[in-house]
């Protein structure tokens, strides 16, 4: 526990705290260029994108064995496997765009054979003697642990100015997310905008594979937008919990793995990710599990307590044991199921009520079948005022009858 | 054709055309949905549906495995529906969300038990070890009708050979409520072939074929072939049925000859050994994509696509 809490608070040492804020920064980039993506409604191009990179790793990794150097020299491995993934990509674009064949399709093709072929060059390397191709096993799924100093740093740098380009571009990325031939009057190209948006989510891809392994960085782009989702309606503010959301999983994740040896970095920020996500599901306020649920029950009760006062209005019985229990509740009839004063009050505003919709209903139709749980609620919350005003001119009061 | 084909080389190439095969002959209904990512999704949650078999039973018995991956596969398609339906997010994220989630459960895991000792690791679930299925007992050609040879055949074999029955007889069986289902879900239902429950069982379906499959060859087939050939096929007819022959040929010619190519291909060139035959199968059924996507006779689908594609 005190190695969490010191690894949390970046006093376990110069390279744990370094690794921590380099996940944490990728995490923050990831979140953000992921919400666009999601906006854009490409979230599973990042699965492609992660595949992608393995042909172009072990690539790399021969190519700088072949010519005498280092293969784990990580610079280098980066940029081949940004190399292959953007020609992974091109080819999902490629397929998408000039075949009959769907994205998924595409995306699915491209992961699947690009990681056959990066498994291929694997096996090759295996063969090349230079005893030092565990380095690219860890790719897979990701180690801080054993992470260079030089590397961490690296990350670190290249994260925080993904995140800054991602910071700049935001508003054409918010323009064409929503709305492509708006973006296009306004004199934003939205091809150039598309690809910046590919680019820069290749760009977070390939930095967080070391740390996160490319099996499951993809996570951290789909995972903390997704969550973000629940919690607001608004793409400026959901671009920046998403932000915060994959900052603090990756955060999380990466002190968690530092803790012990054998814990996977990767594996470990993913399920933070997801326990996140799974508070959002559940608690958020806006469209969370629970507050559905309670939204549901009001809407129940109140539409139940209406339609008892209705029944009572018009001397019907109520039978329904559930309208008998919430109109008890609200004091409106006594235990014999007899009306009280207060209830007989509420029973004729709320057919006055009723009255005013049917009036409505007959002088608007069209209006009121557009209108959603239109007679349901108190029509004071439903229609404008000067409407009721002009209804309540027209009204007849003899069609109240209690 | 010696002894030594046999041994070492029939198994394996008859194991990865069953595997290709099955999952070739579901993944036409999953392109033509546009759902292939869902056999994706289900191939890599199996690994925490293996795992945990495993802790429970502590063994690395084929059974018990199949029944938690098939588990976690309907826990996922259940999960990813929620997600879907309560976050109004695309179906992609949702499942983006859900496999990335398990799988990492899965490796997490995998490297907290002792698993790793019985060789069961995260490499073995992604590329399978085709190669190491071989049959010593088979010293010559009688080893075919020899009891006690037969007996030595790794298990894995006899259960694909189940798994491709059960898929061609699920396909027979319910044929026309799949392609109705899928070119016509409201007509379906209109008269009463139940779509919903055709993909529910075709998605069972994909589960149970990705995870016999995904133990014998690993996950990296099992993608590819539910998606590569049918994708191939699609770009080369118009019809159904032929594009299912279409892809079950194909599915079968990239399992040989990426088998062949992996083991015998290093050598021809000079190299002193063989490279991944999971990964080769892979790369040889993208390339004969990628040669339908340039040269298929249906690849733009209709002639306005087509004049709207090369414009």
């Amino acid at each position: 526990m005190d190695a969490l809490i010191s690894a949390l608070l970046f006093s376990a040492g110069y390279n744990t705290a370094l690794v921590t804020l380099g996940a944490a920064l990728l995490g923050a980039s990831a979140g953000a260029i992921g919400a666009f993506i999601l906006l854009r409604k490409r979230s599973l191009v990042s699965d492609a994108i992660s595949h992608g990179t393995l042909p172009g790793l072990a690539a790399a990794f021969i190519l700088m064995v072949a010519l005498g150097g280092d293969g784990r020299f990580l610079p280098g491995l980066l940029i081949g496997a940004a190399a292959s993934s953007a020609i992974g990509l091109f080819f999902v674009e490629w397929i998408a765009r000039r075949t009959r064949l769907g994205e998924d399709a595409a995306i699915g093709a491209v992961l699947s054979v690009f990681f056959g072929a990066g498994v291929v060059l694997m096996t090759v390397i295996q063969t090349l003697e230079s005893g030092r191709q565990a380095g690219i096993a860890t790719f897979l799924l990701g180690s801080a642990a054993g992470m260079l100093r030089s590397e961490a740093e690296t990350i670190a740098v290249a994260a925080l100015l993904a995140g800054l380009a991602i910071f700049v571009l935001r508003r054409p990325f918010t323009l064409v997310c929503f709305d492509p031939e708006y973006a296009a009057t306004r004199g934003i190209d939205v091809r150039m905008t598309d690809f910046a948006m590919m680019g820069l989510l290749l760009a977070v891809t390939v930095i967080g594979l070391k740390v996160a392994g490319l099996v499951l960085i993809v996570a951290l782009t789909i995972i903390p937008p997704v969550a973000a989702r629940f919690w607001t309606e608004r793409p400026g503010r959901m671009v920046l919990i998403a932000t915060g959301l994959g900052a603090l999983a990756a955060y999380f994740g990466a002190a968690l793995s530092s803790i012990a040896a054998g814990l996977p970095t990767g594996a470990l920020i993913v399920l933070c990710a997801f326990a996140l996500f799974l508070v959002s599901l559940v608690f958020s306020p806006v469209r969370g599990l629970l507050a559905t649920a309670l939204s549901r029950y009001r809407f129940q009760k109140m539409v139940h307590e209406r339609q008892g006062l209705l029944a009572l209005a018009r001397g019907e019985p109520v039978y329904d044991a559930y309208t008998l229990k919430v109109l008890r509740g609200r004091g409106f009839i006594r235990r014999d199921g007899v009306a009280t004063d207060a209830g007989r009050e509420a029973a004729a505003s709320v057919a006055r009520d009723e009255a005013l919709w049917s009036l409505y209903r007959r002088l608007h139709p069209e209006e009121a079948a557009s209108m959603e749980h239109s007679g349901l609620l108190p029509i004071a919350e439903a229609l404008p005022p000067d409407v009721i005003e002009d209804l309540d001119r027209q009204f007849k009061p003899r069609e109240v009858r209690i | 054709m010696s002894a030594e084909f046999l041994q070492l080389s029939l198994v394996p190439i008859l194991i990865g055309t069953f595997a290709s095969v099955a999952c070739a002959l579901l993944g036409n209904f999953l392109v033509l949905r546009r759902q292939s990512l869902i056999g994706d999704a289900v191939s890599h949650v199996a690994l925490p549906g293996i795992v945990l078999a495993f802790l429970v039973t502590g063994t690395i018995a084929a059974w018990p495995m199949l029944v938690g991956a098939a588990a976690t596969a309907i826990v996922a398609v259940l999960l990813i529906e929620l997600i879907r339906r309560v976050g109004r997010v695309e179906p992609g994220a949702a499942m983006g969300v859900v496999f990335t989630a398990l799988f990492a459960a899965g490796v997490l895991l995998l490297e907290q038990s002792d698993a790793s000792s019985v060789h069961l690791d995260v490499q073995h679930a992604l590329y399978g070890n085709l190669e190491s299925l071989i049959w010593i007992a088979a010293e010559d050609w009688h080893a075919l009708f020899d009891q006690t040879a037969l007996a030595e055949l790794p298990p894995q074999l006899p259960r694909l050979a189940v798994v491709l029955i059960a898929v061609v007889l699920f396909l027979i069986v319910a044929w026309k409520e799949l392609v109705i289902g899928t070119f016509d879900p409201e007509f379906a239902r209109s008269i009463g072939a139940r779509p919903t429950l055709a993909s529910l069982a075709l998605v069972i379906m994909v589960a149970v074929g990705a995870v016999a499959a995904f133990d014998a060859v690993g996950s990296i087939i099992v993608i590819a072939m539910f998606i590569c050939p049918p994708a191939t096929a699609r770009l080369m007819t118009n019809r159904i049925a032929p594009q299912v022959a279409w892809s079950v040929a194909i599915a079968a010619f990239s399992a040989v000859a990426g088998y062949v190519l992996a083991g015998y291909g290093p050598l021809w060139i000079g190299a002193n050994s063989s490279v991944s035959a999971a990964g080769m199968i892979a790369t040889v059924a993208g390339i004969l994509m990628g040669l339908a996507c340039l040269f298929g006779p249906q690849r733009y689908g209709s002639s306005v696509a087509a004049r709207r594609a090369l414009r």
